[in-house]
């Protein structure tokens, strides 16, 4: 299930004097099974990328291709593009609305048209694989729910569309760092298990400097770097003039080096503390 | 999508009208209104078309946008013109068949649709050259010699300044809203009457729940600032009247007069 984007252009109010380009010309492919992380400043078009992702806002010029269907053409399924491509956005738990915990994760598979026993099933799933009770909680009002496990039902809710490409705006936005890495670790979790596309949009280097395959860095509506994120964080300066800044243990390991203390780059705390081991013990 | 719409369309600009006193301009406007049902034929709605074309004329508001402020009211200015044209007795025209078309009718109906026009171009000046603070400010002032019969000026003033202020931040919610319940499959397009306010649940839900948040938040941010109403609240811009003003309210009170003389 590719995903291509081709030469995507986005005009906000165009003709009008709030016209306002926030994609220019990006081009990018994602892979079956990647695990991608999309970085950039506020307004440098992520969002607005990603809402092209299952159609929910139309090119103002250019092609999406996702397992070679243009999602852009008229008559293409819209219900069938926003199924494959599942989008968690920011604060998911504002469109939280049903009565109960169930009935609101088993509105995306109602509105597909399921049959009961199958919107059962993937309630039951989507609620295990955030790492939620079923039992203690599908009579539960969602908000009742602590602000954690608020954002994970409504993760629940597009998990259930059974999405082939999840993409995730900003999960951990607002949480405390025990629910962030709780989050992230079930993001994880999910695209090792289910083998999903995961794209995760976040402005924070630490969040996804060691969980994804791939980075993708956004500046004004263009795609500025795309490499593993070993590669992407040996570009500091271009990080830095985007306004962007690599991992803290990054930084430091760059400082030592200017110091005259060879290590290799790292970007992982572990990683930094194997390779100062080492570097001490030679010495 | 939803964003496309613009309500209490202020136009920024820096004309003599913008500059105008907010009272005098609502004041102006509530007389204007008023004047525009004293006339009688039509011969009197030259004076008005002079008047309210001098105004655009000055405010620099083009055309188009005067029209476009015409447009949410078109249903209400047609069916006006329909009824008045096929429901006034009177001398029946020949020509139209079956129809019954009365001179009368056409009569009634061409003034009554000038006087609908003439009155919401008339109010939508207003809305269109000043801005919404400057607007409520005006209000608060005008209100205030009321206050001592127990009419809460400044209270009214806030809660206008403050629903005001939060329609954009509600549409830009709303359109979140709707797209991530689209994501999950939702269809607010499609369907007969019944399914379609149905679709709008989800939509509504966490819209006044997110709306009542907010405006607890913004209560305790208001009362963390020690807010406590009006009650010696000092202003940085006071309205104070100036020859322009006086020049505005002596134009206005000049087609009053010549309206009431065609009487």
């Amino acid at each position: 299930m590719p995903v291509e984007i081709k030469n995507l252009t986005h005009v906000y109010m165009k003709d009008t004097i709030f016209q306002h380009k926030a994609l220019n010309d990006v081009s990018l492919t994602i892979e079956d099974g990647e695990f991608i992380g999309l970085i950039g400043h506020t307004g440098s078009g992520k969002s607005t990328l990603i809402q092209h992702l299952n159609a929910l806002l139309k090119p103002s010029s250019g092609n999406i291709i996702i397992d070679g269907v243009d999602i852009t053409a008229k008559g293409v399924s819209l219900k069938k593009i926003r199924q494959t491509v599942g989008l968690v956005f920011q604060y998911p738990e504002h469109q939280l609305f049903e009565e109960t915990v169930y009935k609101d994760v088993a509105f995306g598979p109602q509105n597909l048209g399921l049959s009961r026993e199958e919107i059962d099933l993937r309630v039951k799933e989507s609620l295990m694989l955030v790492g939620l009770d079923y039992d203690a909680l599908k009579d539960v009002s969602p908000f009742e729910l602590s602000g954690g496990q608020k954002r994970r039902v409504a993760i629940a809710g597009v998990l259930a569309m059974k999405p082939k490409v999840l993409v995730l705006d900003e999960p951990t936005a607002g949480l405390d760092p025990k629910g962030r890495d709780e989050i992230l670790g079930e993001i994880r979790r999910l695209h090792e298990l289910q083998k999903l596309t995961v794209v995760l949009v976040s402005h924070s280097m630490e969040d996804i400097a060691n969980l994804v395959d791939r980075i993708i860095v956004m500046s004004k509506g263009k795609v500025v770097l795309t490499d593993t994120p070993r590669n992407v964080f040996m570009q500091a300066e271009v990080l830095k003039n985007i306004g962007l800044d690599v991992p803290q243990v990054t930084h430091l390991v760059n400082e030592l080096n200017k110091k005259g203390i060879k290590i290799k780059d790292c970007i992982s705390v572990d990683e930094a503390f194997n390779e100062l081991v080492k570097y001490l013990r030679s010495n | 999508m939803i964003k496309d719409i613009t309500i209490g369309q202020y136009m920024p600009g820096e004309t003599s009208i913008h500059r105008l006193d907010p009272r005098i301009k609502i004041l102006a406007t509530i007389v204007y209104i008023s004047i525009l049902f004293f006339i009688k034929g039509f011969f009197p709605y030259l004076y008005v078309l002079g008047y309210l074309g001098m105004v655009i004329w000055l405010s620099e508001i083009s055309p188009k946008t005067i029209l476009k402020s015409l447009k949410p009211l078109a249903v209400i200015i047609l069916l006006t013109l329909v009824f008045n044209i096929f429901m006034t007795p009177g001398e029946k025209l020949p020509g139209f068949g079956f129809l019954p078309i009365t001179k009368e009718g056409l009569y009634q109906a061409g003034y009554m649709g000038l006087r609908l026009m003439f009155l919401i171009t008339g109010a939508s000046l207003l809305t269109l050259t000043t801005s919404p603070i400057a607007l409520t400010d005006g209000i608060e002032k005008l209100l205030n010699p009321f206050k001592k019969i127990g009419v809460p000026a400044h209270e009214l003033a806030m809660m206008m300044t403050i629903a005001l202020r939060f329609i954009p931040t509600l549409l830009d919610e709303t359109d979140k809203i709707m797209k991530a319940q689209m994501a999950r499959g939702a269809d607010f397009e499609s369907g007969n009457l019944f399914s379609r306010a149905k679709a709008m649940i989800p939509l509504l839900v966490p819209l006044f729940i997110s709306a009542f948040r907010r405006a607890e938040e913004l209560a305790l941010a208001i009362e963390a600032r020690c807010y406590r109403g009006g009650e010696n609240r000092t202003r940085m811009k006071q309205l104070k009247l100036k020859g322009i003003d006086y020049s505005a309210s002596l134009i206005t009170l000049l087609l009053c007069v010549a309206i009431i003389f065609t009487r």
